[in-house]
């Protein structure tokens, strides 16, 4: 009895003064600016004076032409990008668990993208893609599979960006398969062998006990696609014309032209946005998990 | 006597290190990094430096475009700005709220050797805050000679005549009109080289345009821009690649008559001079041709100007003022001239062209000579909606009509008006 009451009490022992110091840093670097965000995304700001204007800012957000087609190009973007993952990843896990020589030569070479920075791939990647000189379409004519204009057809642009996201964010994925393959106890393999071949493996061992290293694939690459803004921007600015610009894009911009009331209001509604689809995503896959316990 | 003593030695030492600090003034200049911007500025620098040993000035580079513009402001807000900055004039130079930034120079005396036209440009009432830095451009279309003379065309003077060339062009399998959507800024070249016909159609619009009476979308004359990027899509005017075809690759294309049009800015003649010398002659200019061919005239750009914030005080001041005063002067244009090639007319008074100029700034000189030509919308409203660029590539890539893209770009003009805090929005 007194056993489990003893972490309860050792929590209690400490004093409030304790935590001041990282109330403080909480409170400077986060609090207060989240809340200073609400208030100027509510104001007509030009950096040198800010005007209050009430919700005016959100309101012209969303007439704006170019939201619409920012917000549907995010979530084909943030939809794309984390299926693929998730497609591609699973079976590189389980080549990279087996009995392979060069497994872990094979691991780090999956893994290099995701060390290279996000500006140098863009960059790179808008250089291969190139339509006439490229070396994609130089291999693709080669081969006399026609030659796309990846970043300069407005209706491919946004998806050969993703397939470049792709192939960088899929070293991430394919290490948490890997761990979460390599979680699952040895008898559970055992009793596939016994039952039957790869396919009984494959489907009633790693796929339904790798769910939690899916699930965490999913979230994390579905976050990191509606908060995607480097790549596009290195890659096409959005362009061509507004074809490829996502929501980070469109408030990117109202900030270099010098809309910063209006910008500021753009991330407010990119925060409550990300936490309306995140949060009930978070919350599915943890009971998912409970049950399972 | 010995307090004394001591009194004098200190006075000495402080007039010593008064002395020796106003005979070493370090400026910052800050400057975009295009090659003609630092290539102007580091020839000022040179030959101001030369007479003034005392005064030493950095260059620091900053990118062009929105980006600059938005790093432009954030220093100039949070009182980080250099000594002296280069920037434009117009109606970008009003978005930096110049009366509560930069120090007023109405009082100096060189304000008085500037082209009286180039003041409106960097004023706000009474106050002047910069003096021409470089040389005016004329916005048109830069062609190659070389191939009007293969294929025996003649300068346009209307949009149709424009046209039927384009359609012989097409004929003789040679791109008509360069397209660079890849610098999203050069696609806005035909809706703003329009604004001399946009003023002959419907003379006063700027002043309409800026006190919420006109709008692109409901004047034909000013929609005329957008039409023209329809159909330079619709009748496959650009050459290949033109989505993602960045500015100096294209001006390559240019040069060697892969193309036979740009519309551009003469501002691109220095930069066809430093990397193609041998070609930049075949290289003309013309006025974008409207409607009529009695009313041919060009659209005028306004040089940059160099300004002074009112975080630089006191001896840095006087050496900034100083600069400012060198720049406003004829040995000043020499400066420049004996290193740059000038892209169009400086706006100081007395200085001239020197004899050798481009045949393009010559043709450019000549619209200017005969009173054909009229500054640019932003050089006479202070208004200019920043979407501009990405909807002229929207229209140009067949993605949106020219009546959606002006009704837009109304709908940002009216955003601009209303962060500038003009009456009347």
């Amino acid at each position: 009895m007194n056993h489990d009451l003893r972490p309860k009490s050792v929590l209690r022992t400490y004093p409030h003064w304790f935590y001041l110091p990282a109330a403080i840093v909480f409170g400077v670097f986060f609090l207060v600016p989240t809340l200073a965000a609400f208030y100027f995304s509510m104001t007509r700001w030009t950096l040198f004076d800010a005007t209050y204007i009430g919700f005016d800012n959100y309101v012209r957000f969303f007439q704006d032409p170019q939201l619409t087609a920012g917000l549907r190009n995010t979530a084909i973007y943030a939809v794309m990008t984390s299926g693929l993952k998730v497609i591609i990843s699973l079976p590189l896990a389980i080549l990279l668990t087996s009995r392979l020589h060069l497994k872990s030569l094979l691991r780090g070479i999956i893994f290099f993208p995701v060390l290279v920075s996000t500006v140098a791939v863009g960059i790179t990647f808008s250089v291969l893609m190139q339509p006439s000189q490229g070396l994609i379409n130089t291999v693709l004519r080669a081969l006399s599979l026609g030659a796309p204009d990846w970043l300069g057809n407005p209706s491919l642009a946004l998806i050969s960006v993703a397939l470049v996201d792709v192939w960088k964010g899929l070293g991430i994925a394919t290490v948490l398969f890997i761990s979460g393959i390599l979680s699952i106890p040895n008898d559970y393999f055992e009793a596939a062998r016994l039952e039957g071949g790869a396919w009984v493996k494959f489907r009633y061992v790693i796929l339904p006990l790798s769910r939690n290293a899916a699930f965490t694939v999913i979230l994390l690459s579905f976050i990191g696609g509606l908060r995607t803004f480097d790549l596009i921007w290195t890659m096409t600015r959005g362009g061509p014309g507004f074809a490829s610009d996502v929501l980070t894009s469109v408030i990117f911009k109202q900030y270099q032209a010098g809309f910063y009331g209006l910008s500021t209001a753009g991330n407010v509604i990119l925060f409550i946005l990300v936490t309306i689809i995140v949060y009930p995503l978070m919350r599915f896959f943890n009971r998912r998990e409970l049950e399972e316990l | 006597m010995k307090r004394l003593a001591l009194f004098v030695v200190l006075l000495m030492a402080l007039s010593i290190s008064a002395v020796s600090a106003q005979e070493s003034v370090s400026l910052t200049y800050l400057v975009d990094e295009s090659q003609n911007s630092q290539d102007t500025a580091q020839a000022l620098i040179d030959a101001f430096v030369a007479q003034n040993p005392n005064i030493s000035i950095t260059i620091e580079s900053r990118p062009g475009g929105t980006e600059g513009d938005n790093i432009v402001k954030t220093r100039l807000a949070t009182d980080d700005m250099t000594d002296i900055f280069f920037y434009n004039s117009g109606s970008l130079l009003q978005a930096l709220n110049p009366a509560q930034t930069l120090v007023d120079l109405s009082d100096q005396p060189f304000i008085d050797n500037i082209v009286a036209s180039f003041l409106p440009t960097v004023s706000q009432g009474d106050a002047i805050f910069g003096v021409p830095t470089g040389t005016g451009m004329g916005g048109g279309i830069l062609y190659n000679k070389r191939v009007y003379e293969e294929l025996g065309l003649s300068v346009p003077l209307t949009w149709e005549e424009f046209a039927a060339n384009n359609a012989a062009l097409l004929e003789a399998g040679i791109s008509p009109v360069l397209a660079t959507f890849g610098d999203t800024w050069t696609a806005q070249l035909f809706v703003l080289a329009d604004y001399y016909n946009v003023e002959q159609a419907v003379p006063g619009f700027a002043d309409a345009y800026t006190a919420n009476e006109a709008k692109y979308v409901t004047t034909p004359a000013a929609l005329a821009g957008f039409q023209y990027l329809q159909q330079g899509f619709e009748e496959s005017w650009w050459q290949p690649d033109f989505a993602t075809t960045r500015f100096e690759p294209g001006l390559e294309l240019l040069a060697n008559g892969e193309v036979a049009h740009y519309p551009m800015l003469t501002f691109a003649l220095s930069t066809i001079a430093e990397n193609f010398p041998d070609q930049v002659n075949d290289i003309g200019f013309f006025a974008q041709p409207g409607t009529s061919a009695e009313a041919n005239g060009a659209t005028i750009w306004m040089p940059a100007g160099t300004y002074i914030p009112q975080t630089t005080t006191g001896a840095r001041l006087d050496a900034a003022l100083q600069f400012l005063g060198f720049i406003a002067s004829v040995e000043g244009v020499d400066a420049i001239n004996a290193q740059v090639v000038p892209n169009g007319p400086y706006l100081i008074v007395g200085s001239i062209l020197p004899d050798d100029v481009l045949p393009a700034v010559s043709d450019l000189a000549a619209y200017i000579d005969s009173g054909m030509s009229y500054p640019a919308l932003e050089f006479v409203s202070p208004i200019k909606g920043p979407n501009l660029e990405q909807l002229c590539v929207a229209v140009g890539t067949g993605q949106m009509t020219p009546e959606e893209a002006a009704a837009n770009y109304d709908l940002d003009v009216e955003r601009q008006a209303q962060q500038l805090g003009l009456p009347g929005w």
